[in-house]
């Protein structure tokens, strides 16, 4: 609990300090909600040529979109600094998160935490909302549960990824664009039914990085529609299981990472 | 002539940032990886019908890849080097120095889109045809292809020294930067070719700045123009180029009158 309130007082501080510069702010906040519009815009871009992709129609899209998005916001606004890691590990300022008694990866994503991220969260929310009032989905309380539970979960999960791919930094500093392959990249995967992709893209997405669980599986028991991996339809309900999977993996990594901390000379 | 000064700028920066061997393998990586996702998103369009605005199935994979590779050549991202520049007031030392401050950076430009074409443009492609049917231009297509990628380096130099330049009014010049980089993106085709807009949007598109960059160079690939369309093209990427290299170097001018730069 004292994690949290320290998080508090750190966060507020980076909010007092953004608020400064209010041109910037606003400009940054809008750009951020236009790169969450733009995704919307390729999706609709494909649908103004076909009617349903991979058998999805454009609302059943729409919830993965939803459901992806807001955990991808979600994860994006609280843990996503991880991977400035790679710059304060080069200026040798990353000594810094060490040597405070807070945990580093709390102290790293408070410092560097931007409340111009909320555009990342605020427009999938619309078309999350907007997609679960208006897709074919036969609600019962299960399935009510099962949107709230497979969007944390999703959160969990993008953390993780964050977290395992920021860490490949502490061995190679050169290398962070790896890490945009598998969050941006998952991201973008997690938008679109999975049947779409190849079977081994699918298959990797399924079993080693577990980016179905995030909205393809829930979505898909959402809208009653059977899954195409040949898994019973109850598999969604293991997205909370990935999830914490996921964060024990992250949380592993992470350990390792910083016992690999090499500091810079200068 | 200080034609040959700028050529050097070029030169050097080839070699200043071909020591980063390991960023350039990753972000090969993470270009292919894009290239198969988006690839394959497009490519369940074609499941429902042959031909999307004139594109079939190998032509839109083709471009999928060869966009890839060209977003780093290109530089479609947030860098901000120049306007680093204008933020901390160094640009006073860099205008006071004989040699033009515009042609310098575009010499910087040039000099990474070579590197870049090589190292971070082909591996992908290659990558891609691993997997899929890609289409490959005859040897004059090939060399239509670069004429136009040259012209689209510099039709996006003149859109990054335009955006870093807004350094001068605005004291953190990231989020003007990212948007004016995530307009170019997607006008220009980089996400889904702009075949694939309705058509009022497509036409908007193509009549801007951006369709100039990455769109046309790609159709130039896929061997889409011949004779006079190509000069077409050529005439418009020229025409874009000159135009946004003017409106640089008249911000610049207003800036240097009008703005009072951070001292130290």
């Amino acid at each position: 609990m004292a994690t949290l309130g320290v998080w508090r007082h750190l966060v507020g501080a980076r909010i007092r300090a953004d608020w400064q510069y209010r041109t910037s702010f606003f400009l940054f906040l809008l750009s951020q909600t236009v790169i969450a519009c733009l995704d919307l815009a390729v999706v609709a871009v494909i649908f103004s040529q076909v009617d349903t992709l991979a058998g999805w129609s454009g609302i059943e899209v729409a919830l993965l979109f939803g459901i992806s998005g807001v955990a991808f916001g979600l994860a994006d606004i609280t843990i996503s600094q991880v991977e400035t890691a790679s710059r304060h590990i080069k200026a040798g300022s990353f000594d810094l998160f060490l040597l405070r008694p807070l945990s580093a990866l709390v102290h790293l994503s408070a410092t560097e935490f931007a409340l111009r991220r909320l555009g990342r969260v605020l427009q999938p929310m619309v078309v999350l909302i907007g997609a679960l009032l208006l897709a074919p989905i036969d609600w019962n309380v299960e399935r009510a549960a099962l949107v709230v539970v497979s969007v944390l979960s999703g959160t969990l999960i993008f953390g993780s990824v964050w977290v395992v791919t920021s860490s490949i930094s502490f061995w190679t500093v050169e290398s962070q664009e790896v890490a945009n392959a598998f969050t941006y990249g998952g991201g973008l995967a997690t938008t679109y039914p999975i049947d779409l992709l190849g079977t081994w893209l699918r298959r990797i997405l399924t079993y080693l990085l577990p980016l179905a669980f995030v909205a393809y599986l829930p979505a898909a028991r959402l809208l009653g529609r059977h899954q195409p991996l040949g898994l019973p339809g109850v598999v969604a309900w293991a997205t909370p299981l990935v999830a914490l999977a996921s964060v024990l993996v992250a949380r592993a990594v992470w350990t390792l990472a910083i016992r690999h901390h090499r500091s810079t000379g200068s | 002539m200080q034609a040959r000064l700028y050529v050097e700028v070029a030169r050097r920066t080839y070699a200043r940032i071909s020591v980063y061997r390991s960023a350039t393998v990753a972000g090969i990586f993470t270009n292919t990886v894009f290239g198969f996702l988006l690839a394959y998103v497009l490519l369940a369009v074609y499941e429902q019908r042959p031909e999307v605005g004139g594109f079939d199935a190998v032509d839109v994979v083709t471009f999928t890849f060869v966009a890839q590779g060209m977003l780093m050549v290109l530089g479609m991202f947030n860098d901000t080097e120049i306007a680093d520049r204008i933020s901390t007031g160094d640009v006073i030392v860099e205008l006071q120095r004989p040699y033009d401050h515009q042609a310098w950076w575009a010499g910087v430009s040039y000099g990474k889109a070579g590197y870049y074409a090589i190292f971070r443009g082909i591996p992908p492609f290659l990558a891609g045809a691993l997997v899929f049917d890609l289409r490959l231009p005859s040897v004059q297509g090939a060399v239509a292809f670069v004429l136009s990628v040259v012209l689209a380096v510099g039709v996006a130099f003149g859109w990054r020294y335009l955006l870093q330049l807004t350094a001068f009014w605005l004291l953190d010049v990231r989020g003007a930067n990212q948007l004016g980089w995530l307009a170019a993106q997607f006008l220009s085709g980089a996400f889904v070719p702009l075949v694939f807009f309705p058509g009022w949007l497509e036409a908007i598109a193509r009549a801007l700045p951006f369709a100039a960059m990455l769109q046309l160079p790609v159709e130039v690939w896929l061997g889409r123009y011949d004779g006079i369309g190509l000069l077409g093209v050529y005439a418009l990427q020229a025409g874009w180029m000159a135009t946004l290299v003017v409106a640089g170097r008249c911000a610049m001018a207003r800036a240097v009158r009008r703005v009072v730069v951070q001292g130290g």
